[in-house]
């Protein structure tokens, strides 16, 4: 489909380290990384997103989250949420 | 005599014997007012001073007879309450008797003809009528009432309380956890509230309705099956897009930077010359081999634009392709339409800027419906229906007609400006004029008049009189045309020895327009004067020029050895104020430029399918005063 095109391309984009679809419960569904990290990221990123989510939908109701930048020191996290999915690119931003 | 007698003393016989001296002794007997019973010297121990004292005043009162008596004052409370309950008791002995005489003991009785009686008596005090019995009566009505309130004493007064079992409170509530519910979570209640109530009011409207209802359910349930079936990941493809987008940036992110912020601090010192900063570089692997033949961009999505493919070799004609990009991707077109033939010329509707009017190499045109996921085009000409005979260089939307059909003008080759409008999905032509070149009529074989063509290459509307436009013909002419006039032109320009490749109308200056041309030469023209008002030559086949949005007196021109020239009227008439090599390679040539009309951006297309965008830089961008 479409869809696996485009994420096929962001997945060999220059700088793109891991690419992790979840699903609403947090449960990964399609990942490029190990299990065991894999499952870690969902998790703690899930967690986030809906403290992130709640955060901004409490100031304002009408308001929602519609993407969300986590930028360290190694890389850059980026979580796309989706009504019932949520996904995750682990990117090194070139510098 | 024997009471004088008996004056005598006689003495008893224990009498106290006193001498004469001692009898004359005078004893003084003082009356006092002390009780010589009273102590004289009582002594009290006080603790205060611990110590004993003696008690200054002592009781001299000698009572000799006490006797507690019951008298009570007459005025006083108690004296009143004891004269009322002695009157009471005297009235209770008439009321007594006349219980007697009725020979009725209930109590019930006795207080109704004691009311009965006080009624009775109330009303003989109204009359008037005052017996000494009836006054004494008369005080039954007050009193009984003051009887009424009891004392509270220690003799009469009981108190009975008991005491009650009290269950404890019970607290009938509901515990949540308040961290759970939050302000969305109660407005989100609410939005569907909302809409189960729509929908229910659907529900309730007439039947006459419910046949298109059903229908578009029987849609919704299709698609819904449809949904299902295909794979889950589809739903995330919003998601994926912004994704898409955002890792985009993040690897071009000095380029978005150099986009938004960028702005060339030489240019001061450059004497009113300009640079342009090269940006994104847009590249289809499957448009390699063609060549960018129309770019244009959405009137309404600013970063949107369109890229036409085909290919300008006569000999190597392949498919064409439309795409569009955004330039918040650069890596991947958002939209791919491919076609048999080249694409050699597009043009967004201002008011639908979904819709997108194409025209081909083989003549036909065809309009591309962007909201339908198709890839093949919404409407298509085709050979019966009065398609182009020779490749369609320009099409242009124009407003909508009487009937508020949408319609386009095409120009082609073969000599027709056609209009094409969409008549009930389908398109319908009309001829609008013929460009017939002058005195070249021909004895045909058989002594047919054949009237030869010119060749159309580009046309431009006028922005303010609708009916006036612009053809360039391949001869090098230009026909100031009119929509009403079939047959004649209002006039014609002998402006160039080549064909003309693009003419414009300038966006402010409503006389002025511009034409390029392969003999190297731009020029520019009032349309009221025959001569040219300016005229440049760039050394090159111009490819392309354009007007800029933002002022009157730029223009930006593109040669096919790969330069693109910014000229500013205002700053220099004669030089360009900017020639920058844009293309690497210098085999290719660049084909086409469009400013964009939001920002300071111009995209280049060249003949190896890429589309190159720069930035201009600030000395570019004066504005005119």
């Amino acid at each position: 489909a479409e869809v696996e095109e485009t994420l096929k391309r962001i997945q060999a984009h220059r700088g793109v380290i891991a690419t992790v679809v979840i699903n609403a419960e947090g449960i990964p569904i399609r990942t490029t990384l190990d299990n065991s990290t894999t499952v870690q990221y969902a998790g703690l990123l899930h967690q986030l997103t809906m403290t992130a989510r709640s955060t901004v939908r409490d100031i304002d109701p009408q308001n929602d989250l519609t993407f969300l930048r986590v930028r360290t020191k190694k890389h850059e996290i980026m979580v796309a949420p989706d009504k019932e999915y949520l996904l995750i690119v682990i990117q090194n931003p070139c510098e | 005599d024997e009471w004088a007698a008996a004056k005598t003393l006689v003495k008893p016989p224990d009498q106290l014997e006193l001498t004469e001296a001692e009898l004359k002794e005078e004893f003084t007997r003082i009356l006092t007012a002390n009780n010589p019973h009273a102590p004289q010297n009582i002594v009290r121990y006080s603790f205060k001073e611990r110590a004993y004292k003696p008690v200054s005043y002592v009781d001299q009162m000698a009572i000799h007879f006490s006797l507690n008596g019951n008298m009570i004052l007459k005025d006083s409370d108690e004296g009143r309450r004891q004269s009322i309950r002695l009157s009471t008791a005297a009235e209770k002995a008439p009321v007594e008797t006349s219980a007697v005489t009725s020979e009725e003991a209930e109590i019930k009785d006795e207080e109704s003809t004691r009311d009965t009686q006080a009624a009775g008596e109330e009303e003989a005090e109204g009359s008037g009528t005052a017996e000494v019995s009836e006054a004494a009566e008369a005080e039954e009505p007050p009193l009984p009432r003051v009887k009424e309130q009891k004392l509270a004493n220690q003799f009469n007064f009981t108190e009975r309380a008991s005491r009650t079992l009290n269950n404890p409170v019970r607290y009938n509530q509901v515990l949540i956890n308040p961290a759970s519910v939050s302000q969305w979570e109660i407005y989100d209640a609410y939005v569907e509230e909302l809409q189960k109530m729509e929908r229910s009011k659907e529900k309730e409207k007439p039947r006459a309705q419910t046949a298109k209802r059903e229908e578009e359910k029987k849609k919704g349930r299709k698609l819904t099956s449809l949904e299902s079936q295909s794979d889950d990941i589809t739903k995330i493809s919003k998601a994926a897009k912004i994704m898409e987008r955002m890792v985009n940036q993040n690897t071009f992110d000095d380029i978005a930077q150099d986009f938004k912020y960028f702005e060339d601090a030489a240019d001061e010192y450059r004497d009113h010359q300009g640079t342009l900063l090269p940006l994104w570089k847009f590249q289809y692997d499957k448009t390699k081999k063609l060549a960018v033949t129309a770019i244009s961009w959405n009137p309404k999505y600013k970063d949107l634009f369109a890229v036409g493919y085909g290919s300008y070799d006569f000999m190597k004609q392949g498919q064409g392709m439309l795409l569009l990009y955004t330039m918040k991707n650069p890596s991947f077109p958002e939209y791919v339409f491919s076609s048999d033939s080249g694409i050699m010329c597009l043009d967004f509707h201002n008011d639908h800027p979904y819709l997108v009017a194409v025209g081909f190499y083989d003549g036909n045109v065809a309009i591309y419906n962007l909201k339908k996921a198709t890839s093949q085009p919404s409407y298509k000409s085709s050979a019966k229906s009065g398609k182009h005979t020779e490749p369609v260089w320009q099409v242009k939307w124009q407003k909508d007609d009487m009937d508020n059909h949408l319609n386009f003008f095409s120009v082609s080759s073969d000599g027709r400006i056609v209009s094409w409008t969409l008549v009930k999905n389908e398109l319908v032509h009309t001829d609008v004029i013929k460009l017939s070149v002058e005195g070249t009529t021909m004895e045909g074989p058989e002594g047919l008049q054949l009237q030869t063509f010119g060749c159309g290459t580009s046309f431009d509307f006028h922005k303010k009189i609708d009916y006036l436009f612009l053809v360039g013909t391949e001869e090098g002419k230009i026909y100031k045309c009119s929509k009403c006039y079939s047959s004649q032109f209002l006039d014609v320009f002998e402006a160039h020895h080549m064909a003309v490749d693009s003419v414009s109308w300038n966006p402010y200056h409503l006389k002025v327009f511009i034409s390029c041309s392969s003999d190297w030469t731009v020029k520019i023209w009032d349309h009221t004067i025959k001569t040219p008002m300016f005229i440049y030559d760039l050394n090159s086949a111009v490819g392309d020029v354009a007007w800029a949005p933002y002022s009157s007196t730029v223009f930006a021109a593109v040669t096919t050895d790969g330069k693109a020239h910014v000229f500013d009227l205002s700053i220099n008439k004669y030089e360009a104020i900017c020639t920058q090599l844009v293309v690497a390679n210098k085999k290719n040539k660049i084909t086409h430029i469009q400013f964009n009309p939001v920002y300071p951006v111009v995209i280049i297309g060249d003949e190896r399918g890429h589309v190159t965008s720069l930035k201009l830089s600030p000395n570019l961008r004066r504005m005119p005063k």
